[in-house]
């Protein structure tokens, strides 16, 4: 090994560069290191992140139209949608080769659903002429214009041609703007009808009830989590299992106990009506609603939010508050200026837990939720299991998520994330 | 005479008990009264009841039984807060999430003084402990010896006139303790506030106090001032705990008043001066500090008792020579002896007399 720079470089005994000896020492450590990792990086690269990047690809990809019917696709672009005239007779032609191709080999079908997501009865105009035009000749049967309109007359309507040059694009931002209750024309982004505005109001219900949640929990967690860093062992150890006990039951058998307790024939208004503080006919209606999501919830999500609290709280010494009395403070002052503030980590850190986890629950909203408490995930849940719209479903998760980040960043700014404690 | 004491006492214990389960006594009728401006340090071992009674003094433990007085007035049912004790807890408990300036001014803030005064008081405390260009730090952000002149600075700040210390210097360095333990008595004097200082630290206990009790078993063992309580401890436990001690076991042959001849277990005789007995016959316990055996025979007394001793170790320590010997029975006995020019250097094996003026030597409970 030869040295330009002798005096700069350090080196190791046997003359060769500390710094190369160095990595060369630490090599084996990392590949050890990755070797017993690399079983779960796997695992997380194949069941977590590639699944995500698939759904979330969903969201922008519109390839179907493309795919199958490629020829209209190319011809259509030359046609000025907003003339208001229809396309001329090209583009019948390349539609009619399409549809003759897509019906043989069966593939029709998807795009008509997908293109009747946008406008009904799409579905059946392509169905109908699909059957019409597997028996055409594409050498002789021209003109194909009228040929269509023969078949349907929803070829001869300007709208359905605007879907498909507007559908035509390999990726689009059509899913989004459904996502948001707006939607895509030939004229460009639109609100859809006052009707089908369901998922902002969803978006909204979401945030405002999953806010309400997290202060809940917090306001019911704090004593609790102060409880168990403040009593003796023995004591916190009974109330930790009590905390914990949750955690062992089943998610849908604690859920659907709140139904028993929560119904107009349940526990909960039974007491009311016996002890007359509610008339037999007037009884409450804290089920299938908001009440009840927030109930449930509240009480599904308390231990992520006691535990970032205690373990946080573990930590403060009873010296502090000691301290401060020693000082002159009353016990009210000493816990809020001393206590607490040192308690603001582990209300940031179950805050942004349980926040997180509310954003996108499922099943309890689900059970308990009716129509009134329903949440966005129930909405994503619908679309992929029963609409079969995957790509709004990508779109609404997609959002989701990124308003998680955003929420996540603008904590970090304003606390700053190196103060959250899980722990320690 | 009594009453007079009484009435000058600033702080007092008046046969006060503590007991946490019900069955055991931590703190066990203790008597105690501390006049104004003194240093008073509670020594003891761990659980010996010296924190209790301080957390008691300071609101954060009920006695179980008995007044505490400070200034005349029983304080137990007085909550901490209004007390107006200054404290300095063991790892200081400089709140983190403040400044330095915050820290100081959190004491004053709740007594609602006006924001001039409270920034003047600030300055002037952090000017004491020489800390005054560290008012925007966070504790975090200092060394362990600022942060104890900070937590000085803090129990000190509302002027308080009673000051209580819960081992504020076991966290630091040998070197910075020392120079810590000067300052805090230098302050202490300065200032004429009375302070109840807690250790398990018997040297610094020595150094700072005017007084020490020395705590064992939740009782005071013996309350005097430090040369006393090296000089003349009134038992064995103090004469163990503060010093090096030898002992040797025997049982009491003659008694006058001021000489006991003590028949050791293992046959010899010697004599001591007589602290904790009372009759012939009774088994003693004699203690003597390493420093009084003597070598020399002519510095003896005429007619002393001397014994033959065997040399085990010697070990050589700069200033002074450590000699281990065997004596009556005893081979952990010590005798600590000065490095000056004639001093004799014994060797492993050799056979020596040692003795001591019986008024070094202290006969004590057994």
């Amino acid at each position: 090994m030869v040295n330009s720079s002798p005096n700069s470089t350090l080196l190791s005994a046997d003359g060769t560069p500390l710094k190369k000896s160095l990595s060369r020492s630490l090599r084996q450590q990392k590949i050890r290191a990755l070797l017993l990792i690399s079983p779960l990086l796997i695992f997380i690269l194949v069941a977590f992140i590639m699944p995500i990047v698939s759904m979330l690809s969903r969201s922008v990809e519109n390839d179907l139209v493309s795919q199958t019917l490629p020829a209209t696709v190319s011809a259509i672009q030359s046609w000025d949608a907003l003339s208001g005239e229809l396309p001329d007779e090209l583009v019948y032609k390349a539609f009619a080769q399409d549809i003759q191709n897509a019906a043989k080999v069966k593939v029709h079908t998807k795009v008509a659903l997908r293109l009747n997501y946008e406008k009904s009865g799409i579905a059946s105009l392509f169905k109908k002429t699909a059957r019409k035009a597997k028996k055409w000749d594409m050498e002789t049967d021209g003109p194909f214009k009228e040929k269509l309109i023969k078949v349907h007359k929803g070829w001869g309507e300007v709208e359905v041609w605007q879907i498909i040059k507007t559908h035509s694009p390999r990726y689009t931002s059509g899913y989004f703007l459904n996502a948001i209750d707006m939607r895509k024309t030939a004229e460009g982004a639109d609100f859809q009808p006052e009707d089908k505005t369901i998922l902002i109001k969803l978006f909204q219900r979401t945030l405002v009830m999953s806010l309400i949640i997290t202060f809940s929990c917090i306001l019911l967690g704090y004593p609790v989590a102060w409880l168990l860093a403040n009593l003796p062992m023995r004591q916190a150890n009974l109330l930790m299992i009590l905390v914990l006990l949750p955690f062992w039951t089943s998610l849908l058998v604690r859920t659907s106990a709140w139904k028993v307790m929560l119904q107009q024939q349940g526990v909960i208004n039974d007491i009311l009506v016996q002890l007359s503080l509610v008339s037999d006919d007037a009884r409450l209606i804290m089920i299938n609603n908001e009440i009840g999501t927030i109930v449930a919830m509240t009480h599904i999500l308390l231990p992520f939010m006691i535990l970032p609290m205690y373990s946080v709280m573990q930590t403060i010494p009873p010296s502090y508050l000691r301290a401060a009395k020693s000082l002159g403070a009353t016990n009210w002052t000493a816990f809020w200026r001393v206590y607490f503030p040192q308690s603001i980590p582990g209300i940031g850190a179950g805050s942004i837990l349980v926040f997180i986890l509310a954003i996108g629950y499922y099943i309890t909203p689900e059970i308990v939720g009716g129509t009134k408490g329903v949440f966005i995930s129930n909405r994503i849940a619908y679309h992929i299991l029963k609409s079969l719209n995957w790509g709004l479903a990508a779109a609404l998760g997609t959002i989701l998520l990124v308003a998680v980040l955003i929420l996540y960043w603008t904590y970090d700014k304003i606390v700053g994330i190196d103060n959250v404690k899980l722990g320690g | 005479m009594a009453k007079d004491s009484q009435a000058e006492a600033f702080v007092r214990f008046n046969r006060v008990q503590k007991s946490y389960d019900g069955e055991t006594l931590v703190v066990k009728d203790l008597n105690l009264e501390i006049p104004k401006g003194e240093f008073l340090t509670m020594l003891g071992p761990s659980g010996s009841g010296k924190t209790t009674c301080l957390m008691m003094l300071a609101g954060f433990e009920t006695a179980t039984h008995g007044d505490i007085m400070l200034n005349g007035v029983s304080i137990n049912n007085i909550p901490p807060h209004k007390r107006g004790i200054g404290m300095v807890f063991q790892n200081y408990a400089l709140f983190p999430h403040m400044t330095v300036a915050e820290n100081l001014s959190f004491p004053l803030e709740v007594r609602k003084l006006e924001k001039s005064v409270r920034e003047e008081k600030v300055a002037r405390a952090l000017d004491m402990v020489e800390m005054g260009g560290f008012k925007g730090r966070r504790p975090a952000q200092l060394s362990g010896g600022q942060q104890q002149r900070i937590a000085l600075a803090r129990a000190l700040v509302f002027e308080p006139e009673l000051v209580l210390m819960d081992e504020p210097l076991g966290a630091l360095d040998k070197q910075l303790r020392e120079k810590m333990q000067f300052e805090i008595t230098a302050l202490a004097h300065r200032l004429g506030i009375t302070v109840v200082y807690v250790t398990h630290d018997q040297t610094e206990a020595l150094t700072m106090s005017d007084r020490v009790a020395v705590f064992n078993d939740g009782r005071i063992q013996q309350l005097a001032t430090p040369d006393q309580l090296y000089e003349e401890p009134e038992n064995s436990f103090v004469a163990q705990f503060i010093g090096e001690n030898n002992t040797l076991n025997g049982v009491v042959k003659e008694l006058k008043s001021d000489i006991a001849t003590v028949k050791l277990d293992s046959g010899d005789i010697i004599d001591c001066k007589p602290v904790n007995v009372s009759e012939v016959g009774e088994r003693t316990q004699v203690s003597i500090r390493p420093e009084r055996v003597e070598l020399n025979k002519s510095k003896l007394p005429k007619k002393a008792h001397t014994l033959t001793a065997e040399v085990l170790e010697f070990i050589y320590m700069g200033d002074t020579f450590r000699t281990r010997l065997k004596v009556a029975g005893n081979e952990d006995f010590i005798v600590k002896t000065r490095n000056s020019s004639n001093q004799v250097r014994l060797k492993p094996g050799e056979k020596v007399e040692i003795g001591w003026s019986p008024e070094c030597c202290r006969a004590l409970d057994a």
